[in-house]
């Protein structure tokens, strides 16, 4: 009778081994951020809240804000996403419900191998081979006609905000791409059936159909490519510039926080310098948490049924 | 029928739009991979693979201890997060699958495998390189398996879901305790799925760079161990290529070709023994 309702004791020392270990995920999450702050005492005493909008960054007078990296993490993401998201969009599109059948597997290889080529790649070619193509060719032709906006004006250097928005992009695109894809597949193929029944297009399935049902999913995907974009780091510090400047042209050199971090991190030669950069991680950390965050809610909940 | 063909144009037209957005994804990949490899082969002889970096501005030598290296601490790294990764995997797959605190475990480890890297790497730099005092082939170790830990303990936990509940049913039906199930039947049933996570995670960290830069930092010379700045292929790729001599800028295409080959080829091989099982 007591056999029954005794628990073997292996399988409790096997049920806390594993959940320490799981719990030992959040208690590394906690770490990070424990110790990041901790870090950033000094800088957060020292400049308070003025370190988020000061534009000073001065090693040698040890006076350092963040807004020029903040400013700079914020456009070239933009940037990025302005130009990946409709793109990958379509990619999705394709890939999900458009292409014949022989062309899903090969398209659909390839946007994944994009996504696995690593960072510093990308940053290495966008450097050799794109900056000089956007110094002697798109740079010259935006600024020939687009001339009247603020954004391309000054020197076609090839590297800055620009170059480094494009290559941001070009690596996203197939985070994005292939989470929207998966989003697209989802949509329940009665739904979609119905609708070709009754006459309509492929494009209008699409709009009518498969975009209103994972537009939760869809949005989780394109926030998700932007805490990528926000906090990656190679990629950008090859052609983004690294200068301590704001400017309203696109063509100019910026800096961003990851960049920032990159190339100056084991330079840092006093305390406050250190400190400062180590805030700068801790609010590039926050920023990604909150994008990262919004972005699993949306995917989660776009993954529970959406519509029906 | 006015607007019946303007409907189909319509139609055609995003059609097309949404063809040539895919087209051109296709288009960067081989520009790229081009150009890399193009590029990359130059730099490629016997002497890349088996000699040491030369001091700057001289031509030849290789990178025989940055391949080393970076194999040294993707091996320590997948060694410390594997064990890891799969422990918290199965808490989540079978103990916590419903649970509040699996949903938070859940969402902070998804959280966690699209966090910046280079904050992994200033992070290690407070816990490890600082107090130690010097930068660590067993730093960059940590940073890259803080990285690959929560890619682990997430596919584990979806692979273990796939495990038919039958089977651990079976099992327990026979009067086997859960301890001895797991081990034996279930991480068994799911070994392939499970090994495959660990490629992809692997494949995932050899080419990164941003966490490497302050822990294990780098080094021209052969290490002696572990303990000490170690070289690594993505950390010289970086120094190589914004260094202003030709060789160097070679040495880094020759470096990135590997990286690439290496990763790309780890991915391929994956995916196709994923896609080939979820076909059976």
């Amino acid at each position: 009778m007591s056999t029954e309702t005794k628990k073997p004791w292996g399988d409790s020392i096997f049920r806390g081994l594993t959940l320490s270990f799981a719990i030992g995920i959040l208690l590394l999450f906690t770490a990070i951020v424990v110790s990041l702050w901790h870090e950033s005492l000094p800088s957060i005493h020292k400049f308070g809240f003025s370190f988020l909008t000061s534009s000073a960054w001065n090693p040698v007078k040890d006076d350092f804000g963040a807004l020029i990296a903040i400013v700079g993490t914020l456009i070239s993401t933009l940037l990025a996403m302005l130009i990946a998201v409709p793109i990958s969009i379509g990619v999705a599109l394709f890939l999900a419900e458009l292409a014949p059948e022989w062309m899903k597997a090969p398209f659909g290889t390839a946007i994944e191998l994009l996504a696995a080529i690593p960072s510093i790649v990308y940053g290495m070619w966008g450097l050799f081979v794109l900056s000089p193509i956007m110094a002697d060719h798109l740079q010259p032709w935006l600024a020939d006609h687009f001339d009247f906006l603020p954004f391309f004006t000054g020197p076609a250097m090839g590297i800055g905000m620009l170059t480094a928005g494009l290559v941001l992009a070009l690596m996203i695109l197939p985070f994005i791409a292939s989470v929207t894809r998966d989003v697209f597949l989802m949509v329940p193929q009665n739904l979609k059936e119905a609708a070709y029944g009754m006459g309509c297009t492929t494009w209008e399935v699409v709009r009518d159909i498969m975009i209103p049902y994972g537009k939760k999913g869809i949005a989780g995907a394109v926030f998700l490519g932007m805490g990528r974009a926000l906090g990656e780091t190679m990629a950008i510090t090859f052609v983004i510039g690294n200068a301590y400047h704001l400017s309203w042209s696109l063509f100019a050199p910026g800096t961003s926080i990851a960049s920032t971090l990159a190339n100056e991190f084991t330079e840092a030669d006093s305390d406050i310098y250190l400190s400062s950069l180590v805030e700068l991680g801790l609010v590039l950390f926050l920023i990604t948490f909150i994008v990262l965050g919004i972005a699993q809610m949306w995917l989660r909940r776009g993954n529970q049924g959406g519509g029906l | 029928m006015i607007r019946r063909q303007r409907r189909i144009l319509t139609n055609r037209i995003v059609l097309g739009l949404s063809g040539a957005a895919a087209t051109l994804g296709l288009v960067m990949l081989a520009w790229i991979l081009g150009d890399v490899a193009l590029r990359g082969m130059q730099a490629i002889n016997w002497d890349f693979f088996t000699e040491l970096p030369t001091p700057p501005g001289m031509v030849g030598g290789g990178v025989a201890n940055d391949i080393v290296g970076t194999l040294l601490m993707t091996v320590a790294a997948t060694c410390m997060s594997v064990p890891f990764g799969v422990l918290a995997g199965t808490w989540l797959s079978e103990f916590g699958r419903d649970s509040r605190l699996g949903s938070v475990i859940r969402y902070f480890s998804d959280i966690l495998v699209s966090a910046p890297s280079i904050v992994i790497g200033v992070f290690v730099y407070l816990i490890i390189v600082r107090p130690s005092g010097h930068f660590s082939g067993w730093a960059g170790a940590v940073s890259l398996a803080i990285i690959m830990l929560p890619v682990v303990s997430r596919t584990t936990e979806e692979m273990l879901k796939l495990v038919p509940h039958e089977l651990r049913e079976a099992a327990l039906a026979l009067g086997a305790p859960y301890w001895k199930i797991m081990p034996q039947v279930i991480y068994r049933a799911a070994a392939a799925g499970m090994a495959t996570g660990i490629m992809l995670a692997v494949a995932r960290v050899a080419g990164e760079t941003a966490p490497l830069l302050f822990t294990a930092m780098n080094s021209p010379y052969w290490m002696e161990s572990m303990n000490e700045p170690m070289a690594n292929l993505t950390v010289t790729l970086f120094n190589y290529a914004m260094s202003p001599y030709d060789d160097w800028q070679t040495k880094a295409w020759g470096a990135a070709f590997l990286i690439t080959m290496a990763v790309l080829i780890t991915t391929i091989t994956t995916r196709l023994i994923l896609r080939k099982r979820s076909k059976h």
